[in-house]
């Protein structure tokens, strides 16, 4: 009964605050042309601008269309499995000590994370602009899968570009997209990962502009996605804010949430951003430690630049040439971040913090063994900040992290560093 | 008047088009593209456009992505092709040559600091291809203090009011990128190439460079009939590639090329 109310209250919640979220509050990036203070932007070649005004403005206009909002929140609910429960990890919050923790259950998703989110808002658009084919990058595989996914299910031809590196680590996930259809390309360009498979179907979006809608799948790139990305993904938030008031009372102390390009943590955060008293940490790759370099944390231990349409922040060079990245997880092995985290690092609101390999890792087994849910690697950096955070907070304050995805695709990586071959 | 302005005016004057060659800076390595660039310009070469190597280079095709490979393996950086400017300036005082790459290189040296050095070295402008004029208003004046040129592009899909406002915001020249498409991709349409020219000139005034998919003389002969200046990259690019391996060979095989460019344009002026 008490699930089932919480349902309806945050389906009420969920309306509501779509529609005036922008207007309650004082929080209104990016600007008019895609800039948050200093970041974001469309740096992109001038072959873009035009199609990416097209976007823009059709984006604009089905964000206000209760027929294209009425279809996207049926597939939201029907197609996705929405709302995604929130969870109280009561075990191992009673093993860590502190403040209880909760976990927003995007792992519950259909195809296993929250990748899905986006992609069905992105498809719903395409087909309404009238494009025939589909592109995506993907690092993971996560999101490329759920681009393939909603490509299968609209009949759109769907091509994704996947460094050859991640082609390697991910082999479940490049079987799954061409079950669905989809081209999988390897792309052998740079560092052959997600920041050269994101060059590439850059490429192929200004060859192919006429028929094609590139569904970015982060809170990156040139102006509108880094806006469009993060609506898609609020989701998330408007649902855990309802839900954490329904279940606790009042809103959680603290929002953790990884942070590779940062869809599912600003999909998280953006609800909460007036919201004063919630904490929120995003959390970055620190690989084999922020001293030795090897890691993937540009809010951390890079600088502002301009890279994939947008001014963030980048792990680079002293020449300004993008550096490779490391980490365990391949879905934050990217050098960039979304711009909109780079300004709430600024401005405060959002603290950035790093978990190494090795500390994801433990967390992984952690919250597998007592809880009896095996988290993504990228969710294992947002569990172990929670696991630092926690003891140093009190019992009647909770945590809620976001589950962002599954860990299923991760066997072979976790066998690999326990010295066993699957 | 700038170098290119002037360039420009004097080809006009004696109903010549304009032939600009790109190459990548430091491919196969510094000394080369130095020996290259005199090589081009005795060979017929107008304007010389240097790319500026960028690690992450979203308009460029499979040639010049290995080009930049190349030149990144030396460790070449944008002070290093500014560098090989300054060297090319000691014996030639008269050839523009303009900086075509990405913005970060010139974000991490600092807009003025770039502009400093550049137009001390003798370059007499910039292309940055990932800086559309919504984005370019801090370095168009970066490049102005220093009497620099801002040069944009255009594309097929660009709306006249696009073309309007660049044509405000450039100097120098425009280069129309001819096809949908990344450096070195298939071939141009030449009658729509024709169309998209004309609205261009009929806009603004700023001479008009064609670039992106001109591989041949024959392509170099009809872009010459179109616009103020037919623009080389991939063709050349991939010529040095097969040379690479014995890089003293590379300034006459690519005069040898560009001076055939040159004749076949010429013969379209004259007809």
């Amino acid at each position: 009964m008490a699930t089932q109310a919480a349902t309806m209250a945050e389906t009420i919640d969920d309306r509501r605050s779509r529609a005036d979220v922008r207007a309650r509050t004082p929080y209104h990036w990016p600007d008019a042309d895609g800039h948050f203070g200093p970041y974001g932007g469309l740096f992109v070649p001038e072959t873009l601008m035009q199609p990416l005004t097209e976007l823009r403005e059709a984006y604009e206009r089905y964000l206000s269309d209760p027929q294209f909002q009425a279809e996207l929140d049926a597939d939201l609910q029907d197609y996705v499995g929405r709302p995604s429960p929130i969870y109280l990890a009561e075990r191992w919050s009673r093993e860590l000590g502190g403040a209880r923790i909760f976990l927003k259950r995007e792992d519950l998703n259909h195809t296993g994370a929250h990748k899905i989110n986006n992609t069905v808002g992105q498809a719903l658009l395409a087909r309404r602009m009238g494009k025939t084919r589909i592109i995506a990058e993907t690092g993971a595989g996560q999101h490329g899968v759920a681009s393939a996914t909603v490509a299968a299910r609209l009949g759109l031809e769907c091509v994704v570009y996947m460094g050859e590196v991640d082609v390697a680590r991910q082999e479940a996930n490049v079987y799954r997209m061409r079950l669905l259809g989809a081209r999988v390309v390897p792309v052998k360009s740079g560092s052959r990962t997600l920041k050269d498979a994101l060059n590439e179907a850059m490429r192929d979006w200004v060859t192919n502009i006429d028929n094609t809608f590139y569904i970015i799948g982060t809170v990156a790139g040139p102006h509108p996605y880094p806006a469009m990305v993060r609506d898609f993904q609020s989701v998330i938030g408007r649902e855990a804010r309802a839900q954490m008031l329904a279940r606790t009372g009042r809103l959680p102390d603290a929002l953790i949430a990884c942070v590779g390009g940062g869809s599912n943590a600003i999909g998280l955060f953006y609800p909460f951003i007036e919201d004063s008293e919630v904490a929120m940490y995003g959390i970055e790759a620190a690989g084999d430690g922020l001293e030795t370099g090897r890691h993937a944390a540009p809010l951390n231990a890079g600088r502002p630049g301009v890279l994939h349409g947008n001014r963030t922040y980048l792990m680079e060079d002293s020449n300004g040439q993008i550096i490779e990245t490391h980490s365990v997880s391949a879905g934050l092995d990217y050098p960039g971040v979304g711009p909109e985290h780079a300004w709430l690092k600024d401005t405060g609101r959002a603290r950035y913090d790093a978990i190494t390999d090795n500390e994801a890792l433990a967390a992984f087994h952690s919250l597998t063994r007592t809880e009896g849910i095996i988290p993504a690697l990228e969710s294992s950096h947002a569990l172990a900040y929670a696991a630092k955070l926690a003891p140093t907070m009190r019992r009647e304050q909770s945590i809620l992290v976001n589950l962002s995805g599954r860990g299923d695709k991760d066997m072979h990586t976790v066998a690999k560093h326990e010295g066993l071959i699957l | 008047m700038s170098r290119i302005a002037a360039r420009f005016e004097s080809l006009r004057e004696r109903g010549r088009t304009a032939l600009i060659p790109f190459v990548t800076a430091g491919d196969p390595d510094s000394a080369t593209t130095v020996a290259l660039m005199h090589a081009m310009v005795a060979a017929g070469a107008d304007l010389i456009e240097l790319g500026v190597p960028f690690s992450d280079p979203i308009a460029d095709g499979p040639v010049i992505q290995r080009a930049t490979d190349r030149a990144l393996a030396n460790g070449i950086a944008l002070s290093d092709v500014i560098a090989m400017v300054r060297d090319f300036r000691a014996t030639d005082a008269q050839t523009p040559v303009v900086l075509m790459g990405y913005l970060n290189p010139i974000e991490v040296m600092g807009y003025a600091q770039f502009a400093a050095q550049a137009a001390a070295a003798g370059v007499d402008g910039a292309l940055v291809v990932d800086v559309p004029p919504e984005e370019g208003h801090d370095l168009v004046g970066a490049l102005r203090a220093q009497g620099l040129d801002l040069v944009y592009l255009l594309a097929p899909t660009s709306t006249e009011q696009r073309i309007r406002r660049i044509g405000a915001a450039a100097s120098g020249f425009v280069y129309y990128v001819s096809v949908k498409g990344v450096t070195g991709a298939g071939h141009l349409d030449l009658a729509g190439v024709a169309d998209r020219v004309g609205l261009i000139k009929s806009l603004i005034p700023l001479p008009v460079g064609v670039g992106f998919g001109i591989k041949d003389a024959a392509t170099a002969a009809a872009v010459a009939r179109l616009a103020d200046a037919v623009i080389v990259g991939s063709a050349i690019v991939s010529q040095i590639e097969d040379l690479a391996a014995t890089p003293q060979r590379i300034p006459a095989v690519i005069g040898d090329f560009l001076a055939g460019l040159r004749a076949a344009m010429d013969g379209a002026d004259r007809g």
